[in-house]
């Protein structure tokens, strides 16, 4: 596995379109810097793009990558390698170098600018794991997709729908429902749902750094204990982990199964 | 005789001017105990308390005195009831300390009671483990300076407030640090009051309380980690200016709170990391210049009822929501301002930004109407629904505005 890993990690790591991503993210960083010296409000408007923009690039390299190496893929298969190395080794590899791109990219700009010396390094270094995290999530949900669907064009208009139910129509959804049922008691509903989606998770955790005491103005015992003490933070970054773990797992029980 | 006459009159001056005496009480000298030098004195003596720890309780003061305490002077009340009441005029009690006072919730005890007297002055007094601290009642013209009082107060229920003011006039509240008691500092029907430099912390309700007090002003005080921040009700002219408000967090809970207030001024003050860093109600005629509201959860929460305030020259800085606004009724003036959230364009490079600001999202009106929402804070939905109420208003003030934001943050 360590081998396939390696071999997709630097396959991707040498790849044009990682270095586009490192560049882009290198010069989203020095140009809000540049702008702002304020590292505080440029890790506001940061946490806006990564939890919009980490889901949409994970979700499109995942797919791009599974049907672009899929002869490599077969290739492989007819090796006596066990399956499961196989595909685990290539999602890291995809996964891994993306993630590589973002902590690089947002973390060279924000070090040269003194974040060792500011208050908000702890807010940084939160924002660059759960974009690492979302990116580990939405490859996982997109190789899911490919594996699932043979034809190309399908596959991505799926992908790419997937990302857009997440970022912006569950959201929509999840208002309405508040809006309508706003006679009932909605605490713990509203915080479940909010652990149904990995991007509401990763806002949630951002805004328990950021906007504690704007969120600590609704009167709720359930909020309250959410939000008022570390269990809130606790639960979202676990939640993070199986939100990882499950869109893995159902891809390597697929990968193991399906017919090549 | 002419010789007679100026010594008769040099001994009646003598006597008149007699040189103030001086008592020193400690627990092995002549005089054991407080009472018992105040007994022996008389006007304008003073009384120096040893270091030791004296324990008394309802001890009256009814003549000009002055008692000081050297180094760890400590009256122990018992928690019996009263520890000092003052009821002459000039008294002066300096750098001793009071603990235990008693609790009872039919009268006030209080650490230090000053009732109907002028020209007290109360100074680096420690108050600990009490009721009420220092308890002011139509007292005037005195001075309340560098006193650290701290409580253990829990609940609001049985707990009182450290400096109570109660029908005052002229009183100057200095350098005090009040903390862990219901009310910081409060003031009900006291008029010209000067509170400055105070800090007053981690009280149970709130760290300055105003009810019925007219012409008043504090400057400079720092207000953190309060239950509710500051609250001035149903005053006039209130000057509050310098002040510093941090991080009072809760349901309901706010840096300052207006209620029926006129004619104030709200200038330089500091609001940073509160749920609300100003919640206004029916307040008319404010003047609100140079105040910085840095990372609250709502700068402004305006309920209704407000008119003719001005909001010019502030700073407002990262925080979740600028303004909740309840009505679509506006009649105050917002005009430049730095806002942190502006994204407008300065083409003609004047410093003021072209296109006008509105403050008042669409999200802060939903979150009003269903708070649960709030958990979609900073969502791309939101976004993208509070673009589309900027372009056109529907719910939120049309005429509320900044017609002209700054660019650049005021210093």
């Amino acid at each position: 596995m360590l081998k396939i890993l390696k071999y997709s990690f630097y396959d991707l790591v040498r790849s044009r379109w990682s270095y586009v991503y490192l560049l882009f993210y290198l010069a989203l960083g020095f140009t809000l810097l540049f702008l702002n010296n304020d590292l505080s409000k440029a890790v506001i408007t940061l946490m806006n793009i990564i939890i919009v923009l980490v889901p949409l690039i994970g979700t499109i390299f995942g797919v791009m990558y599974y049907y672009n190496s899929r002869e490599f893929t077969e290739l492989l298969i007819a090796q006596p390698i066990k399956r499961s190395s196989i595909f685990l080794g290539q999602y890291l590899g995809v996964a891994g170098s993306l993630s590589l791109s973002l902590v690089l990219g947002l973390g060279i700009p924000f070090i040269l600018y003194g974040l060792f010396k500011s208050a908000a390094i702890w807010d940084f270094v939160l924002l660059l794991y759960t974009g690492a995290f979302l990116t580990f999530i939405f490859t996982a949900l997109s190789l899911n997709i490919a594996i699932y669907n043979e034809n190309r064009i399908k596959g991505f208009g799926y992908a790419i729908l997937m990302w857009l139910f997440f970022a912006v129509l569950y959201d929509g959804i999840f208002l309405l429902s508040l809006i309508i049922f706003e006679d009932y008691p909605l605490d713990t509903f509203s915080l479940t749902a909010t652990l149904l989606n990995p991007i509401d998770l990763s806002r949630t955790l951002i805004l328990l750094k950021l906007d504690i005491s704007a969120l600590l103005g609704y009167t709720g015992a359930v909020f309250k204990s959410f939000f008022g003490t570390y269990l809130g933070f606790g639960i979202s970054l676990m939640m993070l982990v199986v939100w990882t773990l499950i869109p893995v797992s159902t891809y390597l029980r697929k990968a193991r199964k399906k017919d090549f | 005789m002419k010789t007679l006459l100026t010594i008769i009159c040099f001994l009646h001056i003598g006597f008149l001017f007699a040189q103030p005496r001086s008592f020193d009480v400690c627990s092995n000298c002549e005089i054991s105990n407080l009472s018992r030098a105040l007994e022996l004195a008389s006007k304008h003596d003073t009384i120096i308390l040893k270091p030791g720890t004296y324990k008394e309780y309802n001890v009256i003061i009814d003549k000009p005195i002055t008692i000081i305490g050297e180094g760890e002077a400590v009256i122990d009340g018992e928690s019996k009831g009263e520890v000092l009441k003052v009821v002459s005029d000039s008294v002066h009690l300096e750098g001793f300390k009071i603990i235990n006072v008693g609790t009872s919730y039919t009268s006030d005890y209080a650490a230090i009671r000053i009732a109907k007297t002028k020209h007290f002055k109360i100074y680096n007094v420690r108050l600990e483990k009490l009721f009420f601290g220092i308890y002011l009642e139509n007292a005037e013209h005195g001075e309340v300076i560098g006193n650290t009082i701290i409580g253990d107060a829990v609940e609001e229920f049985n707990s009182g407030n450290g400096i109570q003011l109660w029908y005052c006039k002229n009183v100057k509240v200095i350098d005090n640090r009040v903390e862990q008691v219901r009310d910081g500092i409060y003031l009900e029907f006291s008029d010209n009051i000067e509170i400055e430099n105070n800090i007053s912390s981690h009280n149970v309700r709130y760290g300055l309380h105003f009810m019925f007090s007219n012409n008043d002003s504090y400057r400079g005080n720092t207000f953190e980690n309060n239950g509710a921040g500051v609250a001035v009700m149903f005053s006039k002219h209130i000057n509050m200016s310098g002040n510093t408000f941090k991080k009072n967090w809760g349901t309901a809970s706010f840096g300052l709170l207006l209620k029926e207030i006129n004619d104030a001024e709200i200038i330089g003050n500091t609001f940073q990391e509160n749920t609300i860093g100003i919640s206004i109600e029916g307040s008319n005629r404010i003047e609100y210049r140079n105040n910085e509201f840095i990372s609250n959860g709502w700068a402004l929460k305006v309920r209704g009822a407000c008119y003719t305030n001005t909001f010019t020259d502030n700073n407002f800085l990262y925080n979740s929501f600028d303004i909740s606004y309840n009505s679509k009724i506006n009649d105050n003036i917002f005009e430049q301002n730095y806002w942190s959230n502006y994204s407008g364009y300065d083409l003609d490079k004047d410093g003021i930004g072209d296109v006008p600001y509105r403050p008042v999202k669409l999200f802060s009106y939903i979150v009003n109407r269903t708070p649960e929402t709030i958990v979609l804070l900073r969502s791309l939905f939101m976004d993208i629904i509070d673009f589309s109420e900027k372009v056109s208003p529907v719910f939120t003030p049309d005429n509320l505005l900044d017609p002209k934001p700054r660019m650049k943050r005021l210093l």
